[in-house]
């Protein structure tokens, strides 16, 4: 009797908790929405397939074709390395953004409004932050293929520089994470396909300006901090310094930024489902 | 879980049970504070044109809409506070089919399945035999998109029980259907009630109520404006027969006091008069002796559809 009373009573307190924060409910079950996609992709492969090649040919055009016209360059602190050394952790990043947003924008918003996926969903035990955290999860996992794929690519072809270049791995994954939960907010607003013109607003400068292709100090100053600020000049800077085996306490700032990104994110999105669909 | 059919002791205290229950969207009230309780291993309905707020009572009930007002049990609990433990044991069948496209028939049970916490072994037995209730396992392995729409139907209710629910809503399970695929979808809702799951439907096709329903409410404007057995409805909102009269002329309310006093109600159609009578071959006989000679004269049984006509008018509603 007593031990029903407590759980009870512990229930309670979960319950007034749960309710404190934020971020609607969910059950526990949002790796049974990752197993749905898993089997939904088996369908699909072709997809998955494409997102492995996009980053491996701008691999050998840019990096090592074009590389060998633009000789060193200066990776930071005045150390010079090959142009393929100093673009490819630039691709390996844009191309987990690439991944991360393509997913969480079209492939979400084809659910949302189209096949009505979350609408059954959330009549089974799952709730919005299960959608949420598990779509971006999804996205993720994606990824962390892609990353791994990329970056045996870039090691045999000689352009990596370091055993520190294995953290790439989850360096790249965080990136997905960041840019997969904003996308997935960002596409709760969106009305019509017309509207996935701004994500490509907003992406494609970004994969061109954010010291992707060339280091910070050729902006002009006053850019300089505007490139700063992007989420994707943090996310080249960590896989830089990681592949190039450059380590420092800079690092923690590149990964604060892109994991708070990521978990506003992810709260943000798991409302706007709540709001969309539990009305 | 006690069932009836086993002879025991049925559980008499509600499955569901609102009071007062009410629903806004913004200035529109949809559900303007119902009272309602379903018990359990009845099938129960819903009846009400567009609008009525059907929907959104069924919404609430399947804890994905929070109610505006008023107190909402399911199974006890509180939707508000427990919305994924009942969630857990309701099946839901919306009145759009939701499948998943991009998976075959047998993976559509198989995930949804696993949305529940149900273990891969457990949902793949489920499986097997969803597929043989839905008379679907020629087709376990198709994609979802080639389906007629009474498979589909089929496949969207197999779906819902995949965790053996206690509650199964349907959203006007019918709607758009064949008459065959009604016919077998009807025979595959009779045998869930027999096994003790309980019923709760929407629709606006009496025959459908009146084929399952062992007790229902009539919506209109948001508020229930009749509940009872289809036959209780009848016997209270109807009378036991009507006679239908056909005139040659356009103008049939000329006819209507001719015919007044024998009915205890006249309802004027532009190609027909209904007399509600309570026996419809007398008031005929005395239609015929006073000289009135209507094209076609047709005594037929007061079904439904005249207590739903009637409470909620013959205006069309968009």
């Amino acid at each position: 009797m007593s031990a029903v009373q407590h759980t009870d009573a512990h229930r309670t307190v979960l319950r007034r908790l749960a309710r404190a924060i934020p971020i609607p409910a969910g059950a526990g079950l949002a790796r049974t929405l990752v197993e749905r996609n898993i089997r939904s992709y088996r369908h699909g492969w072709l997809t998955l397939v494409s997102g492995f090649f996009e980053p491996i040919f701008y691999l050998f055009s840019l990096g090592v074709g074009m590389g060998a016209l633009v000789g060193d360059v200066d990776a930071g602190g005045g150390r010079m390395v090959e142009y393929a050394s100093f673009v490819a952790p630039a691709l390996m990043a844009s191309a987990a953004m690439n991944g991360a947003v393509f997913d969480s924008t079209f492939n979400v918003f084809f659910k949302l409004k189209y096949a009505k996926l979350y609408d059954s969903v959330l009549a089974t035990p799952l709730g919005p932050r299960d959608v949420a955290v598990g779509e971006i999860s999804w996205a993720l996992l994606r990824g962390l293929l892609y990353s791994s794929a990329f970056l045996l690519v870039a090691a045999v072809a000689g352009v990596v520089e370091s055993w520190w270049a294995l953290l790439t791995i989850p360096a790249a994954t965080l990136i997905g994470f960041a840019f997969a939960a904003v996308g997935m907010a960002a596409t709760t607003f969106m009305r019509s396909w017309q509207d996935f013109e701004y994500v490509s607003l907003s992406i494609l400068p970004m994969f061109l300006f954010s010291a992707t292709f060339f280091p910070l100090e050729r902006y002009p100053e006053a850019l300089q901090w505007v490139v700063q600020a992007t989420p994707l000049y943090h996310g080249v800077g960590l896989v830089r310094d990681l592949m190039l085996g450059d380590v420092g306490v800079g690092l923690f700032a590149h990964v604060l930024y892109l994991a708070v990104m990521g978990l506003v994110g992810v709260a943000f999105a798991a409302r706007r489902v709540e709001r969309l669909l539990l009305t | 879980m006690v069932l009836r059919q086993d002879g025991t002791q049925a559980d008499d205290r509600p499955l569901i049970s609102a009071h007062a229950l009410t629903k806004r969207f913004g200035d529109f009230t949809a559900v303007d504070g119902i009272d309602v309780e379903v018990r359990r291993g009845e099938a129960f309905g819903f009846l009400g044109p567009n609008g009525a707020g059907k929907s959104s009572t069924m919404r609430m009930i399947g804890c994905v809409s929070p109610p505006t007002g008023g107190t909402l049990r399911i199974l006890g609990l509180d939707p508000a506070t427990d919305g994924p433990r009942i969630r857990g044991r309701l099946g839901v069948v919306p009145q759009k089919d939701t499948l998943d496209e991009e998976l075959t028939v047998r993976e559509n049970i198989l995930v949804y399945g696993r949305y529940f916490g149900l273990s891969r072994a457990v949902v793949r037995e489920r499986a097997d035999e969803l597929l043989e209730f839905a008379q679907l396992t020629e087709r376990a392995s198709s994609i979802v998109e080639p389906l007629s729409g009474g498979m589909k139907r089929r496949l969207t209710i197999a779906r819902a029980l995949v965790n053996n629910p206690e509650v199964l809503l349907l959203d006007e399970p019918t709607t758009g259907l064949d008459p065959q695929a009604r016919h077998v979808l009807w025979d595959r809702l009779f045998r869930l009630k027999r096994s003790g799951v309980t019923l709760v439907l929407t629709t606006h096709y009496m025959d459908e109520a009146e084929q399952l329903c062992d007790r229902l409410v009539v919506m209109d404007g948001g508020k229930i404006v009749a509940e009872g057995s289809p036959r209780q409805l009848i016997a209270e909102y109807s009378t036991r027969e009507v006679l239908e009269l056909r005139f040659g002329e356009d103008d049939h309310g000329a006819y209507e006091p001719k015919v007044a006093d024998l009915a205890s109600r006249v309802e004027v159609l532009p190609d027909r008069l209904l007399l509600y009578v309570s026996d419809g071959d007398a008031a005929s006989k005395t239609v015929h002796d006073r000289g009135l000679a209507p094209l076609s004269m047709l005594v037929r049984r007061s079904t439904l559809e005249d207590v739903f006509l009637h409470l909620t008018g013959r205006t069309l509603i968009d």
